[in-house]
């Protein structure tokens, strides 16, 4: 479980998170949306260590993230696994070689349980076939099963996920979903996933945040937006006409 | 103001040497890395060695015949101002100033598009000193190919001025090999390796520097190749006017 407690980042004079406490449980994917610019990625960045907050608190299971020293840090981190929104893969290294970097540089596994275990991983993506390629020569969709391979091979008690279906199709959104969405139930981790894909919130959002001008808006389950009235969270989602007239259409069957 | 920028950038660079000068988090994938960039960075930069030598070598042994040699001068100052050129100033200096542009250029983008893909963010995320796993091996590639770089640009300089004696018949290989051998000090071949050791690391830590500090996208990642291969230059030249001082 991540809690994070009356968290402030400025940059400078400007304030980018005002305030914000939040509990991201784990076996659950927990969403964090907002507009773009709203402080979302800062609010990830913050998470994991990238930035550190101007004040405020980050308990991963009770432990004090931005109190802890660098080493602690570092140690802490080894429980994390990280996809980013550009997949980052090291271009010089090859799938297996990408999904088996972390096992190489923490395990003490020997080259063939390392490489079995990373093939364990590619396998669970559906992308053992691929595994002499470089990030390269693979599609956007595939690079993100990859990424996603890669940071499960250590068996992380978090994960986070920034825009993870940026750029991808509708059909590969959705593979990309589920397979977040099977591997926290599978593997009872604390996801946190930041996203813009209206699909994923109302598909995989078990927790999500709602993120307005750097504050939290709204926390709730995919299923408690139909009926929210919070405008702010309404006009974000049903931005369209259409998704307004399926909320409608929804409303009215009820 | 630019004085304080330029301490601001000192510093900033000290800070990312500590970082980098630690021991690494597993020595299998330091050696790893440490042989492919001793590849990367040294041998494959040997062809370019080995061919500007050779020609400079040459150019250096006519230009000398032609404009130094008299009646008035032993037969052997053509060989033996050849082989000082070579062995001072060219085999160290100048050719760690082409190699700043190959190999910096090189290391800058290589690490700049690594920091603007995020691909340093997923590093440091996993635990990984990212400064140590990616800029030591460069640099201790480098610092230890470049003494080889050094011996072979030498030798081929000198087989270049021998090309100009036998092929091109500007002077008679005797008198080359005696102006070669003439008062020769063995401290100038190590002279020339020293300085080639921190122009090494001159050359694989300041583009490090600034490939890990770029913010933005690719035209940010062409402005810190460009600023890495002009700064390392100008330091190679400066600090070559202190080792110079320092070592003769």
């Amino acid at each position: 479980m991540i809690e994070i407690k009356n968290l402030c980042k400025s940059f400078e004079d400007k304030q980018v998170l005002k305030d914000i406490s939040a509990v991201f449980e784990n076996g659950k994917t927990n969403l964090i949306i907002g507009q773009s610019g709203s402080g979302k990625t800062v609010l990830m960045k913050n998470l994991v260590g990238l930035l550190d907050p101007t004040s405020g608190e980050v308990l991963y299971d009770g432990r004090d993230f931005v109190a802890m020293s660098k080493k602690e840090k570092i140690m802490l981190r080894r429980e994390m696994g990280m996809i980013f929104q550009s997949a980052a893969l090291f271009d010089s290294q090859t799938v297996l070689e990408n999904v088996m970097f972390p096992l190489d540089m923490f395990s003490n596994m020997n080259l063939r349980e390392r490489q079995q275990r990373a093939r364990t991983c590619l396998d669970r993506v559906n992308l053992v076939e691929a595994e002499r390629k470089y990030p390269g020569e693979i599609s956007g969709g595939m690079q993100k099963r990859v990424a996603i391979a890669r940071a499960i091979a250590l068996n992380p008690k978090y994960l986070f996920c920034d825009e993870p279906n940026s750029g991808l199709d509708p059909k590969t959104s959705l593979v990309i979903d589920e397979l977040l969405h099977g591997i926290t139930q599978e593997f009872d981790i604390t996801t946190i996933i930041n996203t813009h894909d209206m699909n994923s919130v109302m598909g995989i959002g078990e927790n999500i945040i709602y993120i307005y001008e750097g504050q939290k808006e709204w926390q709730g389950h995919s299923k408690d937006i139909m009926e929210s009235t919070n405008r702010k969270l309404t006009d974000f989602i049903f931005a369209s006409d259409l998704l307004k007239q399926m909320r409608a259409a929804v409303r009215g069957k009820e | 103001m630019l004085l304080s920028k330029y301490l601001n950038t000192l510093g900033r660079y000290l800070m990312l040497m500590g970082r980098t000068f630690q021991k690494p988090e597993r020595m299998r994938m330091f050696f790893k890395e440490y042989i492919k960039e001793m590849s990367q960075l040294g041998v494959n930069s040997i062809g370019i060695v080995l061919l500007i030598s050779f020609f400079i070598g040459a150019v250096i042994c006519i230009q000398m015949k032609l404009n130094i040699q008299s009646p008035w001068m032993p037969r052997w100052v053509t060989g033996y101002t050849t082989r000082e050129i070579m062995l001072l100033e060219f085999s160290s200096s100048i050719m760690c100033l082409i190699l700043a542009g190959k190999v910096g250029s090189n290391i800058a983008s290589e690490i700049g598009t690594m920091r603007v893909t995020q691909q340093i963010d997923a590093l440091d995320i996993m635990g990984v000193n990212s400064a140590c796993y990616l800029i030591l091996p460069k640099i201790l590639g480098l610092i230890t190919i470049m003494p080889f770089l050094v011996i072979f640009s030498s030798a081929t300089g000198i087989l270049g001025a021998y090309g100009t004696a036998y092929i091109g018949h500007v002077l008679s290989p005797e008198d080359l090999t005696l102006g070669l051998q003439h008062t020769f000090n063995p401290w100038f071949v190590w002279m020339s390796i020293i300085k080639s050791l921190f122009f090494a690391f001159i050359i694989s830590s300041v583009p490090s520097y600034f490939g890990y500090t770029v913010e933005g996208g690719s035209v940010n990642v062409g402005k810190a190749s460009t600023d890495a291969v002009v700064s390392s230059s100008v330091l190679i030249l400066c600090s070559d006017v202190f080792l110079t001082q320092l070592l003769s």
